[in-house]
């Protein structure tokens, strides 16, 4: 696509994010995302459903599946539009951005037929059944089983999830458990679909350091998964969760650093108006937040540029790390900017947005990886070190 | 934007990386050291036989007319190796202001003989470790019937020694006027004796010297704000080097640490090892990826150029500082020997640290023109 064709595909979607994100949809603007994820849930399952009816939701997915097709161009266009024009947290991404490229990869025909059509009009809400008590950076200690009713072929899955996000607004979990008895590690999983409307499912929500509760603890006592919803063969579940994993990656990045961008103008035009900014201890941090800004955008272009160059792909193994650290620090310089004003709750939302920003910028690096295992990444995969001696139990 | 290096620019930071390793080994770099920092056979290859002194100068001037983007790729070899070679003075110091300030009459011809190889170039600079190195210029230049009369010192100019043509910016009655003064004819040179014997510096002093009317180059008389934009070209480049130099300073403490035993096993696989060289690489990657970002910027125009170069520049020196430091630390007591050369990187950080400004200048600077970040 051209530098033009691409130029008006960005006008395209940033006039009907103009057009659409208004009226009653105005007071999501810049709402649910990470630290906020449980705000207005009602208006934003309505907001997924008019993206849907404007063909936005899974423009990424092939046309024969119902997507646009879209390049990685057009991708990330859409992705920056969407963030720059202050377009809310998505509660449909799950399913959109991880179940659907992975039952497209891996699915029956029949799974697909069932399963993306409700993603694709944001009438099915999906959320991710990994981390458990015990499996958290080593995910493949995973405990909840899998037993297959001998009568119905369905599966009946006993355990606990934990860190699930958005479970309590979700409709279905895809679940890894494990299926063979005396199996450890990544071998004997199996990857389930299951809705979280039954009886032996219970939600728990998790409260959370800034207060809200966007994740929980998902409790399964003989859960029932029918027998047509395992994706994969049984066993093979780690092969489909990993695959699920990589579809996370890339794409959303350089939307992910849109909202980044909006946070930092934020904080410095909060600076500049309380006098912070006077500060050249303040106004350095911020400068330096926007260096960092800027290289971890080209740091992302490196990586999508999908060249040879053995460098960029190398040096992208710390790109994790990179953006958590980074965010973390905004974070902080925020609450700084604001002063004592800040610890005081008020009703002013961009206060209040910045409150938020520090308590769950301390999560940023644990999730998806810590910054050890991060470390521990780049440090074996990157440079060639040796690996961590393991322990007997897995 | 594209950040993807296409075959050919991958082929020639290859076959730079393959030349430079044999090259610009570490005992060459010292037999260097002991000659006055300076490598003239290894610089008479680069610049004649291999002609990187024309990257980036245009076609019809002689030069391979490619642009800031290939300069860093070339500069962040030669820094990787602390190669003593007068390349970042010549092709980011000196031919970006024969560029931008040299009249039609003098340009091309400067820039021919850079390109070809004939002319290592430097430049004075008043005040090499302010944001604005031009403040404060002490050359003077006064017309003595045809010929230019000049006087005036420079504390300190880098690769002054090595240098066939030295850029002199002076004073006139208004404004500035560009002086060309061919090396040879300036007998108040003075090496200085710095922390890093690789990249040479030496004080310049001029008592009246007289040269001829040609060797005022610039077009008209200008203001020091003139030189702006073309040092943008040597702040990238100075970046270029730093993070060229980070990267192989891990390498050279990746190999040490590799080899060394202890408790019977390598310290490569204790974890505290392995997490600080995981932190060093992510800190290169962020620097190299704002630097890469940065010439694609300059060479596009880009309003926030100016700002990425200044954030390169604070990256890339940083980058390297926790390269140099960490390379001693964890090669332990031989780190501390003359012997290793771990020290010959510390020497490059803490010298180029404080160019064109500290890390505090340079935020400052970004600070009061600060970007908008969604833009």
């Amino acid at each position: 696509m051209s530098e033009q064709d691409l130029s008006a595909f960005r006008a395209e979607v940033a006039d009907w994010m103009k057009a659409h994100l208004s009226g009653r949809f105005a007071v999501l603007v810049d709402r649910g995302h990470a630290g906020d994820g449980d705000a207005l849930p009602d208006l934003r399952m309505e907001w997924e459903r008019e993206l849907a009816a404007g063909g936005w939701t899974c423009p990424a997915w092939p046309i024969e599946q119902g997507g646009r097709g879209l390049s990685i161009s057009e991708q990330v266009a859409f992705q920056e539009e969407y963030a720059r024009a202050g377009g809310p947290g998505r509660l449909g991404h799950i399913g959109e951005g991880l179940l659907g490229p992975t039952l497209i990869a891996f699915g029956t025909d029949a799974q697909k037929r069932r399963f993306l059509p409700p993603i694709r009009e944001g009438r099915a809400f999906w959320c991710q059944g990994y981390s458990e008590p015990d499996a958290g950076s080593d995910l493949a200690n995973i405990k909840t089983r899998a037993r297959q009713d001998p009568e119905t072929g369905d599966w009946l899955v006993t355990g606990q999830k934990v860190w699930t996000s958005l479970a309590h607004l979700s409709d279905w979990i895809f679940v890894v458990a494990r299926c063979e008895e005396g199996s450890a590690g990544p071998k004997g999983l199996i990857f389930l679909l299951m809705p979280l409307d039954q009886k032996g499912i219970e939600i728990h929500p998790i409260r959370q350091i800034g207060g809200g509760s966007e994740f929980n603890s998902v409790f399964f006592d003989n859960a029932r998964a029918s027998a047509d919803c395992v994706v994969g063969q049984p066993g093979d579940g780690w092969k489909v969760a990993m695959a699920l994993l990589g579809f996370e990656r890339g794409i959303s990045t350089l939307g992910q650093q849109m909202g980044f961008a909006r946070e930092l103008d934020l904080i410095a035009a909060l600076a500049r108006e309380n006098g912070a900014a006077e500060s050249s201890a303040i106004s350095n941090r911020i400068a330096r937040a926007w260096i960092g800004l800027r290289a971890m955008r080209y740091m992302a272009m490196r990586m999508l540029a999908d060249g040879a160059d053995p460098q960029a792909k190398l040096e992208s193994l710390g790109y994790k790390y990179q953006w958590s650290h980074w965010h973390r620090d905004l974070g902080k310089l925020g609450m700084d900017v604001l002063g004592f004003s800040g610890a005081a709750a008020t009703d002013d939302p961009r206060t209040e947005k910045l409150r938020q920003l520090f308590f769950f910028t301390r999560a940023d690096t644990v999730y998806g990886g810590t910054s050890e295992i991060q470390l521990n990444i780049i440090a074996e995969r990157g440079l060639g070190m040796p690996k961590e001696p393991r322990g007997n139990a897995g | 934007m594209d950040l993807s290096l296409t075959e050919d620019q991958l082929f020639m930071r290859d076959e730079a990386n393959r030349f430079l390793a044999e090259r610009a080994s570490s005992e060459t770099v010292r037999a260097a050291i002991a000659s006055g920092g300076h490598d003239p056979t290894l610089w008479g290859s680069i610049s004649r036989e291999l002609g990187w002194c024309g990257i980036a100068i245009p076609e019809d001037d002689g030069g391979l007319g490619l642009g800031a983007f290939e300069m860093t790729l070339l500069l962040e070899e030669t820094g990787r190796r602390l190669t003593p070679v007068p390349l970042w003075t010549t092709v980011s110091l000196s031919a970006p202001i024969i560029r931008a300030l040299a009249a039609d009459d003098a340009r091309p011809g400067l820039l021919r003989r850079i390109a070809s190889g004939d002319l290592a170039a430097t430049v004075a600079l008043p005040r090499p470790s302010a944001s604005d190195p031009f403040e404060a210029i002490d050359f003077t230049a006064r017309l003595d019937g045809s010929r230019w009369r000049l006087s005036g010192r420079c504390a300190a100019v880098f690769n002054l020694a090595s240098a066939d043509l030295v850029l002199i910016p002076a004073r006139l009655t208004n404004g500035l006027g560009l002086f060309a003064i061919e090396r040879g004819l300036i007998s108040g040179i003075g090496a200085l004796d710095t922390l890093d014997p690789t990249m040479p510096v030496a004080s310049l002093s001029l008592h009246g010297i007289t040269v001829e009317d040609d060797a005022r180059i610039d077009r008209s008389e200008f203001e020091a704000s003139a030189f702006a934009a073309p040092m943008l070209w040597a702040r990238l480049g100075l970046a270029a080097e730093q993070v060229g130099a980070a990267s192989g300073c891990l390498e050279l403490t990746l190999a040490y640490i590799g080899e060394r035993v202890q408790f019977g096993r390598s310290i490569a696989s204790f974890q505290a090892v392995k997490h600080r060289c995981a932190e060093l690489l992510v800190r290169i990657g962020e620097a190299r990826s704002l630097l890469y970002g940065a010439a694609q910027s300059l060479s596009a125009g880009e309003e926030q150029a100016e700002a990425e170069i200044e954030g390169a520049g604070v990256l890339a020196s940083e980058a390297l500082w926790r390269a140099a430091e960490e390379a001693i630390q964890l090669h332990g007591g031989v780190g501390n020997t003359w012997e290793y050369d771990p020290h010959l990187y510390l020497r490059r950080a803490q010298v180029t640290a404080n160019l064109f400004g500290s890390t505090e200048t340079k935020l400052a600077r970004i600070a009061l023109n600060l970007p908008e970040a969604a833009a």
